[in-house]
Order: structure tokens, then C-alpha cells, then sequence
């Protein structure tokens, strides 16, 4: 049953069993992808045709590594200043929602703060064809009515960040709250007693407080951008991000080359969210 | 020059329509150590918080050395506080924590190092200065949160419980060290505690507090032996309390259950026939008095004998009215043979029985 | 804070208020109006409820509703189904020692985007994929069978993609329940069942809910799996917005499908939270 009470043999190794294959069905597609991007062969499926680094180098016709593909290269290149854009003004904005909701006093706030959680609830979707249609609608009515065109207003880099931005906020709020409410107002009573200014406090006490939050809650704001399609892909403009190159890939078709791009992101984003971990864990510990 | 760190005069605050602090006034001397007592939710960290600027008075004036400290920021004030919490920084070590104060005054880094080194030296904590906070024992915080205020050598120290959160060995212990080191460094204390034996233990003065309003400001050995309220007659240490009526008011004596007489001291003006409260100190209670001792005297049945170490009690009742009371049973063995259900003679002098 | 006064709470209120205003209160609004016009032949835009009428009397629009709905609520059950078991070994069974390893082993995963991992199911499960080679190979079958494109590997693409944001609340929840009081339980003579049900369930009913509702959401929300992994009948109602959208730039249209989706996301959250006594500031914490 529980690690201190007894249970039966059959109990135990089925059990062990099930969690078992879970574990396999959890990391067999990644494997497999792993794998494959290693495959000397033009499709990604075995027979292995034995080992290559062809489809992370090579630059021939008929075969081109990721370092040499261009199209997948400027997607991976936009999808970075989008997700740096996106997770650095969410958490300015987040962290201030979570002062705010956790530190003032004001009408209305239960409504108001009710309201800063829906972008969660929201399905990606329609954030993303509500805030196209609305910018949309603003920009017509800024060229009909004053005859400027605003760029932001159409579907582009800065489109898909502010449409990011909506829902990855209320994420970084609610990170930020947890760690804001176990903050013990007497600390920053003590420092003001010492002697420092509003400022310092903040910059001193407060902000060294919430660190843990604000490196956690920034890194997984890092990867919901990085990895977002659902919004993403009504308003982006030209420039297209990974995500949306890689899903027009697969739809139509696909070489070893994805499963290259994909080592690349698994390795990668698995280290980044080990340290992110491991990090967290020690701050537990403190 | 006023010999007074601290003066506070009729100060208010109301939270909404509830008033936590009442028309207060004291006066603090110069590197004294003053307590202020009072049972939990009295009033006394909404008191303690005005004076280090975190709360505004609604009315009233606080003056340190002299001069109002009204509208001050917290962080101008030239008192520090020890918070009930301690309210260490967990992100710093202790060298940080203690630096902090020093790094905002803008103190050259040398400075600050021979400053911090010499204070850990004084709470006797050397070699402690890398350790983090939660490394610390209940006791070494306490020292570090001390140490932090005391190097800014503030006017006044204020401290909210700080034993509060400590277990009993460590705080009879930190008690007796608290009350050393105030005489050491010569700081003027101003200590908030609802521990009575804290409170008599170290301070030269004591408030006791009641409802946001003080009841009497003292000596320690005054409050036990002079109480002005019935209040503080019952808070300072442990009291047997009775209803009672004035049967005469000279010589005074009052009556409970309407056939037993006590002569008595009255500390309000009260009348004959008034109702009043009598109270009496278990410890002033005397099993089997002599004869001709000048002295109330009654028989009272044993109902318990509450064992305690050296605060071994008696719980008997008076007479046949079934009244209880306390007295305190001296454990040198001349009593060890008294058993439940056996009926003793008892008297208190009449100085010993106070009436309110 | 006597001294941090109006100043800071306008700092904070104004981008926060902006935020809320400009990028999720009347875009949505928008979305309202625009689905409540059409086009006429003039090309102005008129009001008109022909929008929301052709979707009740297109069979396909409905269905295509109603079928993601239904399976959204079954992937969500599936999901509770097949993660409570571990996540309960992961917390209760598995010796401490392990537990934190295996709990970090289980999230890494789900840092990687979801289209690598349907592309990872792609290459497994296709006709010319790694499971029918292997199945070749040992003489199981003769031909490839094609294990892509249905129901079933949209359903199983749907619970694998969702799994995390059911386990973790369910972790979390877990970890909080004091073993003492299964180890009371069962000295009183309760059976594994029992437990479960009496004890176990109850205590992590707000884990099991807030769990539930981002699955619900997110797997109504979602577009890749279905789109990459369902098969050319697994339509899904974000695969019409989409069309309308991208396809047949019929915005009106797309506009009322997306605030029916929303409707009806919002409606089952609600009727969730009211069946297991939750709010929704509790369900996300
Ligand atoms: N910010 C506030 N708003 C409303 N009421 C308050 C506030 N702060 C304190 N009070 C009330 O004022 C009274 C006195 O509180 P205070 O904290 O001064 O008590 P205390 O004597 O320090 O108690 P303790 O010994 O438990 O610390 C209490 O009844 C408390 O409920
Ligand atoms: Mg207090």
C-alpha cells in the first residue's frame, strides 16, 4: 500500500510493472527521435543504415544539416528574441500584478484580480484570433480615421509578443504571488529600522527574496514562448518561429533533418530545465 | 537636558472604530532597562511600533532625547527594534546582516569590518560572521539580531517578545544574559513581553499594560508588593481572589460568605457596605500560625496537594462554604504528612490581604 | 506600508490594468461583435446572427463540436486514470530516497515542445514507422499496418501531451497527505479500496481539480495533436477556426466558432468547479 504497510507480491511487482511502462511511454518518442537524428539514411525511420552527422553538417543538395538550413535558422533566430522579449516583459509585468494583488489595498480588486487569472483559462486560440481581430479593427480605425498605419497593429514580431506576453503574465503572477506570500513583511520593517531607504529595500530585500521565483518563473516563461504555436500562429507576420516552420515541415512531410532540430531542442531545453530544478531544489532547502 | 531617553505622552491609535492604544504616558530614563507588560492583544506591539515611526499616533507626541519624532520615517529614527521574529535576513550570512545598517550609513568598508567583529565579539558569537542565518540556533539568532541593532548604537533599543519563540531552559538563560549585556553596553532597553518573570527579572521599571492603557508604572518589587489595580494585583504573580463586602472601615475588614472576617488593607477608597475584591497571595498563606500571632486565622479542608518542585501548592477549601484557595506548601519536610481530606488551621496578615 | 503610499499603487495598477484592458477585455468584446456581423453584398458589415445560425445548421460545424467536447472530457478522465497510479507510487511507494529523482525524471520531458513530441509518435507509429519495422521483423504481422491517423492515436497524443499539468498538481497534492492517516485507516480495518476512496481521493480532490481543469482546457485548445496525429474525420473544432481563419478568411465566421469555444470552455470549468466546491484563484495557486 504505502512504503510502511505490507501488500501482497502480486500487488507490488504489477505495480512496479505499470510505473514502469508509464517511464517507457513517456521518454519512447523521444528516444526514438534521438536516435534517428543519427541515421544514415534519408528518411527518418530505421532500418539503421549506420551512423552520421550528416543532418547536423552536411551542406549537399540532397542533404542539408541544421547549421547550414537557412529557413530553420532564421525561424530558430526569431523564436529567441521572441521568447528573450516575451519572458523579460512578462516578468516585469507579472511581478508588478503580484505586488500589486498582494501589497495594495484598492476597489474592485477581487474582480480585477479574478479577471488577471482568465488568459489561463482562455484556450491559446482564441487569444490569439481575438487579439488579431482587435488589432485588426484598431488599425483600420486609425487609417480611416487619422490616416496612419501602425505597424504594430498588423500581424508581427511584436503581434506575437504581446499576444505571448497576454497569458505568460498570469503565469509569472501567480509564481511570483506564491513566493510573495510567504514573504514576511517584518523583513522589510527590519531594514527600513536599519536604516534604508524604500529603494534599497526593494533593491536589497526584496527583490534578493524573490530571486528563486523570478529565475524560475523566467526560464518556464523563456519556453512557453519558445515552444507556443497556438497563439502564435494567427499573428505572426513574415517572420515565422520554429514552432510554425517545424509544423508546415512535418505536415509535409519530413527528413532526418527534424529530428536533428529536435536532438538540438531536446538536449538543450532538458539541461535548461535540470539547472532550473536542481536550483529550485537547493532554494527548498534554504 | 532631560535625563529621559524617551518621553511619550498621551498617545492614541485607533484601528477603525477599535482603540488599541489609550491616552499612554511614560518617560524612560537614560540607560535604563523598562518593560512593558501586558497579556497577549493589550496593545503593546502597536505601542512599540509608533515609537520605531511604523504606525502614526492618532494623537499624542513621542519624543527621544528631547525632541518629537513625529512624521520621522522609520528609517531616520535613532531607535532600533528587535522584532518579535527576529526578522533576520535569510539571503545574508551574518556578517551581512549585521554590515546592513552600517553599509547604508555610507561607513568605509574597514570600518565596517573592525565595527562587525568587535559586536559578535560582544554577544559572543567571534568566528561567526560566514554562517547563515538558518545555520543558527534559537539562541545565536537572537545574539546576530541584537548585535545588528546594537551597532548602530541607536538611543533606544526596542525589543517585541524576542524570547518569545525560544524554549524555556534557553530563554531563563538568555533572560539573565539579555539583562547583562544591557548593563554592559549601557543602551537604554525598552522591552515588551506578557512573561511576567521576564519582565520583573530584568527591567529597573515596569508598565503593566491593560486594554492599550497603562495600569501602573513601577519597580518590580513595588508592583508585587504595592499593586494600584486589582488588575495588576491578579497579572503580577499568582493571587487567590474572593468577592467580598465592607463590613467595617475602621479598622477596615470585609466579609465573604457572610460569616468569615478579614482584617484588611484597602488600596481605593472604599466604604462600608461596598463590594470589593480581596485578594491573597498564596505564599503569604501560613499553615498552622502560632497562637498568639496577631493574624487572620481559619481552618480550611485539603482537597490536593499540587506537587511542583519549589513551587509545591495547596489546594484546599474554606471552612465548610466550599470555597476554594491556594497556599503555597514549603517543601522543607515539615509538612510532608499532609493528606487530602485533612482539615488545617491557617492565617494570613492582615497587610497580606488587599482589597480593591 | 504608512509610507508607500497612493504613488506605488498607480505604479503597479496602470500597466497591470493595461494589460487586462487592452489585451484580453476587448479583444474579447471584439471577437463578440465581429461574430455578430456579416458581410453584405456591398461588402459593408451588417449585423446579423447568420454566423452562429450556420453553425447549428451545418451538421458538420456541431459535430465537430460536440466530438470535441466529448473527447476532450474523455482524454481528461484518461489523463487522471493513467497519472494518479504513478504519481501516487512516486510520492507514497517509492523509497525517499528515489522519489525526487523519479518526480524530476517525470517533468523533463515536458520542457520539449509538443510538436518534437508528436513528431517523436509520428516516426513510431506511421505505416512506414519504428513499431511496424519491428513488428516485420519479428514475423508478427506481414504487412505495415497504419497505427496513425485515428482516433485512438489522436486520444493517446492528447492524454501524452497533457499528462504534466495532471501530474504535478497531483504530486504536490500527494505530498501534502500525511501517511499517518492512511497508516490509521488501514489499523482500523479499512481496505485498499476503502482507503482510496474515503481517504486518498478526498484529501487531493483540489489536486484532482485544478489538474483537470488545464488538461480540459488545453486539450480543448489544442491543434497540433489532432491536426498531426488525428485522422482526416478526427476533426477538431480548432481545426475549423483555423480554416475559417487562414483557409476561407471568413473571419465573421471564425470569430462566432471561437466565442462558441469559449462559451463552452468556460461553461465546464465553471460546472467543475461548482461540482467539487473549488474557485478558480484556488484551482490555479
Ligand atoms: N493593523 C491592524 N488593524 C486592526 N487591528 C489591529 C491591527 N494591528 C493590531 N490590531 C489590534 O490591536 C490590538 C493590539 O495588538 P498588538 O499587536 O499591539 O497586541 P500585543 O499586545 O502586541 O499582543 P501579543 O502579545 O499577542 O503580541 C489587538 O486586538 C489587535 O487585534
Ligand atoms: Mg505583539
Amino acid at each position: 500500500m504505502i512504503r510502511s504497510l505490507p501488500s501482497g507480491k502480486t500487488y507490488r511487482y504489477g505495480y512496479l510493472l505499470y510505473v514502469s511502462f508509464f517511464y517507457l511511454f513517456l521518454f519512447s518518442p523521444l528516444l526514438i527521435t534521438c536516435v534517428l537524428a543519427f541515421n544514415d539514411s534519408n528518411f527518418p525511420g530505421l532500418p539503421w543504415e549506420g551512423f552520421t552527422l550528416d543532418w547536423f553538417f552536411a551542406d549537399e543538395q540532397y542533404r542539408t544539416g541544421v547549421f547550414h538550413d537557412d529557413r530553420n535558422l532564421s525561424a530558430l533566430w526569431v523564436s529567441l528574441q521572441t521568447a528573450i522579449a516575451v519572458s523579460l516583459l512578462s516578468l516585469i509585468l507579472g511581478t508588478m500584478a503580484a505586488f500589486l494583488f498582494e501589497q495594495e489595498r484598492f476597489p474592485f480588486k477581487q474582480p480585477l484580480f479574478f479577471l488577471s487569472l482568465t488568459p489561463l483559462v482562455i484556450p491559446g486560440v482564441i487569444l490569439g484570433i481575438s487579439i488579431l481581430l482587435a488589432s485588426n479593427t484598431a488599425g483600420l480605425y486609425f487609417e480611416e480615421h487619422w490616416g496612419i498605419d501602425i505597424e504594430i497593429l498588423r500581424p508581427s514580431f511584436w503581434l506575437v509578443v504581446l499576444g505571448q506576453m497576454s497569458f505568460i503574465s498570469t503565469f509569472v503572477m501567480l509564481v511570483v504571488s506564491a513566493r510573495l506570500k510567504k514573504f514576511d513583511p517584518a523583513l522589510e520593517e527590519a531594514a527600513l529600522n536599519l536604516g534604508a531607504t524604500r529603494p534599497e529595500v526593494i533593491r536589497l530585500i526584496t527583490i534578493p527574496y524573490l530571486k528563486p521565483a523570478l529565475i524560475g518563473a523566467g526560464s518556464v516563461a523563456f519556453l512557453m514562448s519558445f515552444e507556443n504555436f497556438n497563439t502564435t500562429l494567427f499573428l505572426i507576420g513574415s517572420d515565422t518561429t520554429l514552432p510554425v516552420s517545424l509544423y508546415l515541415q512535418v505536415r509535409d512531410g519530413s527528413t532526418p533533418l527534424i529530428n536533428a532540430i529536435a536532438f538540438i531542442l531536446i538536449v538543450s531545453t532538458s539541461l535548461l530545465a535540470l539547472i532550473n530544478l536542481l536550483a529550485s531544489q537547493r532554494h527548498k532547502d534554504e | 537636558m532631560s535625563e529621559y531617553d524617551l518621553e511619550v505622552e498621551n498617545l492614541v491609535r485607533d484601528f477603525a472604530a477599535f482603540r488599541a492604544v489609550d491616552h499612554v504616558n511614560f518617560k524612560v530614563e537614560k540607560g535604563s532597562f523598562f518593560s512593558i507588560l501586558g497579556p497577549s492583544g493589550c496593545g503593546k506591539t502597536t505601542l512599540l511600533r509608533m515609537i520605531a515611526g511604523f504606525l502614526e499616533p492618532n494623537a499624542g507626541d513621542i519624543r527621544i532625547r528631547n525632541e518629537s519624532v513625529l512624521g520621522v520615517p522609520p528609517n531616520l529614527r535613532p531607535v532600533n527594534l528587535i522584532f518579535q521574529h527576529l526578522s533576520l535576513f535569510p539571503m545574508m550570512d551574518v556578517k551581512e546582516n549585521i554590515s546592513f545598517g552600517l553599509k547604508r550609513r555610507k561607513i568605509p568598508q574597514s570600518t565596517i569590518d573592525k565595527q562587525v567583529d568587535s559586536i559578535l565579539e560582544r554577544v559572543g558569537l567571534p568566528e561567526y560572521g560566514q554562517k547563515k542565518i538558518n545555520q543558527l540556533s534559537g539562541g545565536q539568532k537572537q545574539r546576530v539580531a541584537i548585535a545588528r541593532a546594537l551597532v548602530l548604537e541607536p538611543s533606544i533599543l526596542l525589543l517585541d517578545e524576542p524570547l518569545g519563540a525560544l524554549d524555556l531552559k534557553l530563554r531563563e538563560q538568555m533572560k539573565i544574559e539579555l539583562k547583562k549585556l544591557q548593563q554592559q553596553v549601557g543602551t537604554t532597553f525598552v522591552y515588551i513581553t506578557h512573561d511576567q518573570s521576564e519582565a520583573l527579572v530584568m527591567s529597573d521599571q515596569v508598565a503593566v499594560m491593560d486594554k492599550g492603557a497603562f495600569e501602573q508604572i513601577d519597580t518590580p518589587k513595588n508592583l508585587y508588593a504595592h499593586p494600584k489595580t486589582g488588575f495588576v494585583a491578579n497579572f503580577i504573580g499568582e493571587n487567590n481572589s474572593f468577592d467580598a463586602t465592607v463590613s467595617s472601615s475602621d479598622p477596615f475588614r470585609v466579609k465573604i460568605n457572610s460569616d468569615m472576617e478579614f482584617n484588611a488593607r484597602a488600596m481605593t477608597g472604599l466604604s462600608t457596605g461596598a463590594e470589593c475584591q480581596l485578594y491573597i497571595r498564596p505564599e503569604s498563606i501560613v499553615i498552622n500560625p502560632l497562637q498568639n500571632e496577631p493574624m487572620n486565622k481559619f481552618s480550611v479542608t485539603v482537597k490536593n496537594v499540587l506537587f511542583d518542585g519549589a513551587n509545591t501548592k495547596l489546594l484546599a477549601t474554606i471552612g465548610d462554604t466550599g470555597q476554594e484557595i491556594m497556599a503555597a506548601l514549603p517543601q522543607d519536610k515539615r509538612f510532608d504528612h499532609i493528606q487530602p481530606g485533612e482539615r488545617l488551621n491557617v492565617g494570613v496578615y492582615d497587610d497580606a490581604c488587599t482589597c480593591f | 506600508m504608512p509610507y508607500a503610499g497612493r504613488l506605488t499603487l498607480y505604479f503597479f495598477l496602470t500597466p497591470v490594468l493595461l494589460w487586462l484592458f487592452l489585451l484580453i477585455v476587448i479583444p474579447h468584446i471584439d471577437l463578440f461583435v465581429i461574430s455578430m456581423q456579416v458581410e453584405n453584398d456591398d461588402g459593408d458589415m451588417v449585423w446579423s446572427l447568420l454566423n452562429y445560425q450556420a453553425f447549428f445548421e451545418e451538421k458538420i460545424y456541431w459535430m465537430t463540436f460536440v466530438r470535441t467536447a466529448l473527447y476532450a472530457i474523455l482524454t481528461t478522465l484518461l489523463t487522471f486514470i493513467i497519472t494518479f497510479p504513478v504519481a501516487f507510487y512516486i510520492t507514497k511507494v517509492l523509497s525517499i530516497k528515489y522519489s525526487g529523482f523519479f518526480t524530476i525524471l517525470l517533468l523533463v520531458p515536458f520542457w520539449v515542445s509538443e510538436l518534437v513530441r508528436i513528431y517523436g509518435w509520428m516516426i513510431l507509429l506511421r505505416e512506414s514507422g519504428v513499431f511496424n519495422h519491428f513488428l516485420l521483423q519479428l514475423g508478427l504481422i506481414d504487412v505495415p499496418i497504419e497505427m496513425l491517423y485515428n482516433d485512438i492515436s489522436m486520444v493517446m497524443g492528447l492524454v501524452y501531451t497533457s499528462m504534466l499539468f495532471m501530474v504535478v498538481p497531483l504530486i504536490s497534492s500527494l505530498e501534502g497527505l500525511d501517511d499517518s492517516l492512511i497508516e490509521a485507516a488501514y489499523d482500523l480495518g479499512a481496505s485498499k479500496p476503502v482507503i482510496f476512496a474515503k481517504i486518498v481521493i478526498p484529501y487531493i480532490l483540489p489536486g484532482i481539480t485544478s489538474g483537470s481543469i488545464v488538461v480540459f482546457m488545453l486539450t480543448l485548445g489544442n491543434y497540433l495533436t489532432p491536426n498531426l496525429m488525428g485522422g482526416k474525420n478526427s476533426l477538431w473544432f480548432t481545426e475549423q477556426i483555423y480554416n475559417e481563419f487562414i483557409a476561407s478568411f471568413n473571419w465573421n465566421q471564425g470569430a462566432a466558432f471561437g466565442f462558441l469555444l469559449l462559451v463552452l470552455s468556460t461553461f465546464i470549468i465553471w460546472l467543475g468547479l461548482k461540482l467539487t466546491r473549488q474557485n478558480l484563484s484556488r484551482a490555479l495557486s
